[in-house]
């Protein structure tokens, strides 16, 4: 049904209709719409047969889901940022046990400084945990990929995060389509779990292995995400057939077929993207756009199928590797090795800060004609970072960065909520 | 309590004696049907109060659940005695996830349990001291914050014995640990008074809270077996001396217990909605130097540059809980 909704909302009522068994919530923005709905509909009634548990903590949220996972329930949960890293040591748990959790992350930037607005530091720094990683480019799409997580996440009995841009898309209102609850049933069958607590056949979930097995269990994880890479694709076939529409899948390209310089990047900021590639194209630039969503497993080889007939590219992330430079442009530049591909990495949108329309142009024209390093920093205040350095240099009581940073720049007030 | 007023103690011992009771009255270790949680074979130290407790306290859970019992562990020496892969002592459904989130993985299962409709199947979760007063502390407050239908055990030596014998806040002031060297004017652990779980647990209002020993089997037996009885959050804390930590023999463990328990230095009690409902009362009351001779921990209380100052804290804080707690014979509790 079509509706105009807040992406929050769609969500939960995605959620709803994949019959989750065991809720667990603790509330940090920009995640809080979603588990608060979904909470409105445990009471209500509209969600029956569904467990909607307060936790104290995120790591109580994750251990919990872990807890009702291996007892055989569909669990769920839902976090941003600082939730996402309290979490931290039952995220590898889960992913360790291979316990099927879907977790929504609303992407929001990591503190400090405290900062709630979108970027997509918190999942990225979970890159390793074993997780599958999908990434939303609208609300529509974070709907249609909560469904197909599921059925994912309990087809492997691996964990998965379906990442949607906090703020941008959890509290944007647009029109999506929900799907009605018999063309989920169709789709997503019952949890039917491949290890289960229960006592008419007891078994010991957790012990402790050693070095003599260790390794093949890891690689068995490692396996699974590379199961996962021809699993996606078939998931969203089958996913068109019962919904009609194309969501989903490892890669999405645009505009891609003749063009010479490619933009590669995850989630909604995809949208303005496309809107500069089809001005630059209305002008004649050959250029195209790479959207990635699947960034756990990295569609490596459908990454260098999209790339390998540009000249060049460049990768826009809201995410920094801190002494490093990009985080997803490293496995891009892993996919295209030995194409003598020119690449280039951006970095941009972190804390919020906003992508426009005319940073993009500029940036994209750059790259084109090649006259970009090799890490741009989009619409940084050099003046300030600059001023701030000096400052280091000659005082030795510097103060808190952060502050400093506020003042140089002629503001004055910090973010109001936390 | 019930134990309390029919005595059955074999001869110059406090052991109680199956023969002399009717079939079913004996203890769950001492019946057919026992079973065997926790089979032979496991990795624990000689004597060690923690296997023991475990292995008495699950088997009563089972009875009372009629076999329909889940287990969650926290890490410890409890799980990594018990397992590794693939020599798993469990015979209950048994998980291991984390060091300090054993409770709220037990609400997990016990909320997939209940949406299931399997009432008739049970949840306990159990850590040793550190797992539940110090990293596991806030997942075990919020899970009795809840209520949730869960009982925790906490089986309690008083340090971090699976990674060398470490502090934890609930290592009893002047004691010995690895990181509490007996060095400096107050050697041992500083001085305090630990964290006292069962009185934090109390205050949360939850139905039953209970302390046993290994020394009383039958009352932990009972007390597990009571609280099996019961929905909700519940918590039972049971001393576990540990032979390696404490520099005790191995064949002194239950004696460690008993004389903790005699001395009034570990109380015994239970306590439903936050009242003491009952004490095991002290039957032979001994001065705390008996409890603390026989172990190396406190060796450096006596002797040579003894510190007789230190004993007579540790007295006082005895003498507090038979006070606060009516341990004696002809005091009320
Ligand atoms: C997060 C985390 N920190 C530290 C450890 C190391 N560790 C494992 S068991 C343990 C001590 C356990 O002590 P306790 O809970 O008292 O149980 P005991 O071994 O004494 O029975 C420690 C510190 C760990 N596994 N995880
Ligand atoms: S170190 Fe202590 S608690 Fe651990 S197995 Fe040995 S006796 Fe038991
Ligand atoms: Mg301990």
């Amino acid at each position: 049904m079509l509706k105009q909704t807040e992406g929050s909302k769609a969500v939960a009522e995605a959620i709803a209709l994949c019959r989750p068994e065991v809720i667990c919530a603790y509330p940090i923005s920009p995640q809080t719409h979603i588990v608060e709905a979904l909470g409105e509909m445990v009471k209500s009634g509209e969600l029956p047969k569904c467990e909607f548990i307060n936790v104290e903590s995120e790591f109580a949220a994750m251990s919990v889901a872990i807890g009702s996972s291996a007892a055989g329930a569909r669990s769920y949960t839902a976090t941003a940022s600082q939730g996402l890293l309290f979490m931290v040591e039952a995220v590898y748990n889960a992913s360790g046990l291979g316990l099927p959790i879907v977790m929504t992350v609303a992407n929001r930037a990591i503190g400090a400084p405290i900062n709630i607005w979108n970027d997509h530091s918190d999942s990225l720094s979970q890159r390793d945990s074993g997780w599958m990683q999908l990434f939303a480019e609208t609300n529509q799409e974070a709907v249609d990929l909560h469904i197909q997580a599921f059925k994912l996440a309990e087809e492997l009995s691996m964990p998965i995060m379906v990442c949607m841009d906090g703020f941008i898309l959890t509290h944007a209102f647009e029109r999506v389509d929900i799907p009605s609850q018999e063309q989920v049933d169709a789709y997503l069958p019952p949890f039917d779990p491949r290890q289960m607590l229960d006592p008419a056949e007891p078994i010991s979930i957790g012990a402790m292995v050693g070095p003599e097995a260790f390794m093949e269990v890891k690689y068995l994880a490692h396996a699974k995400q590379l199961q996962a890479l021809e699993l996606i694709p078939q998931l969203a076939a089958e996913f068109k057939q019962t919904f009609g529409r194309d969501s989903g899948g490892l890669v999405r390209t645009y505009r891609a077929d003749d063009a010479e310089t490619m933009i590669v990047a995850m989630g909604s900021v995809l949208g303005t993207i496309k809107d500069v590639v089809d001005e630059m194209r209305e002008q004649g630039h050959k250029v195209g756009v790479l959207g990635i969503i699947s960034y756990r497993p990295f569609p490596l080889q459908q990454v260098r199928e999209a790339l390998v007939n540009c000249k060049r590219f460049l990768v826009l992330e809201k995410s920094l590797a801190v002494g490093m430079g990009g985080i997803v442009a490293t496995d891009v530049r892993m996919a295209v090795r030995g194409t003598g591909l020119k690449g280039y990495t951006a970095i941009a949108g972190l804390g919020g800060r906003p992508i426009p329309k005319t940073s993009l142009h500029k940036l994209f024209l750059e790259a084109e004609q090649e006259s970009l390093e090799p890490v741009t920093f989009v619409d940084l205040d050099w003046d300030a970072v600059n001023k701030q350095l000096e400052r280091e240099r000659q005082n030795r009581h510097s103060g808190p960065i952060a502050e400093n940073m506020l003042h140089d720049k002629g503001m004055s007030t910090a973010a109001k909520f936390g | 309590m019930g134990f309390q007023t029919v005595k059955f103690y074999q001869t110059g011992t406090f052991t109680v004696g199956n023969r002399l009771l009717a079939p079913d009255e004996r203890s769950v270790q001492a019946g057919e049907m026992r079973s065997n949680s926790i089979s032979s074979g496991h990795r624990a130290c000689q004597g060690c109060g923690e296997a023991l407790g475990a292995r008495y306290a699950i088997d009563a859970a089972m009875a009372e659940s009629n076999g329909q019992l889940i287990a969650a562990n926290a890490t410890g020496c409890l799980e990594v005695f018990s397992t590794p892969y693939p020599e798993s002592s469990w015979q209950v459904p048994w998980i291991h996830s984390l060091f300090g989130n054993a409770p709220a993985v037990a609400t997990g299962i016990a909320a997939a349990l209940k949406v299931k409709g399997k009432h008739d199947v049970r949840v306990v979760a159990q850590g040793g001291d550190g797992g539940t007063t110090d990293i596991g502390f806030g997942c075990l407050s919020g899970m009795f914050e809840r209520n949730d239908d869960v009982l925790y055990i906490c089986y309690d030596n008083e340090a971090y014995m699976n990674t060398g014998v470490q502090r934890s806040s609930a290592t009893p002031p002047a004691a010995r640990t690895a990181t509490t060297m007996p060095v400096g004017n107050e050697p041992g652990n500083v001085f305090g008074q630990g964290k006292n779980l069962p009185e934090i647990a109390m205050a949360h209002g939850i139905p039953y809270v209970a302390t046993a020993t290994v020394a009383d089997l039958r009352d932990l037996e009972y007390k597990v077996r009571k609280a099996m009885k019961i929905r909700g959050a519940r918590y039972i804390q049971i001393f576990v001396p540990c032979p390696l930590g404490w520099g005790t023999a191995s064949d002194a463990t239950i004696l460690m217990a008993r004389l903790a328990k005699e001395t009034g230095t570990f109380p015994v009690f239970e306590a439903e909605y936050g009242e003491v409902t009952g004490v095991l009362k002290i039957r032979n009351k001994l001065p705390v130097e008996e409890y603390l001779k026989p172990q190396k921990r406190f060796a450096h209380l006596f002797g040579k540059h003894a510190h007789p100052e230190m004993i007579a804290r540790l007295q006082a804080i005895a003498d507090r809980n038979i006070r606060k707690y009516g341990l004696l014979q002809d005091q009320e509790s």
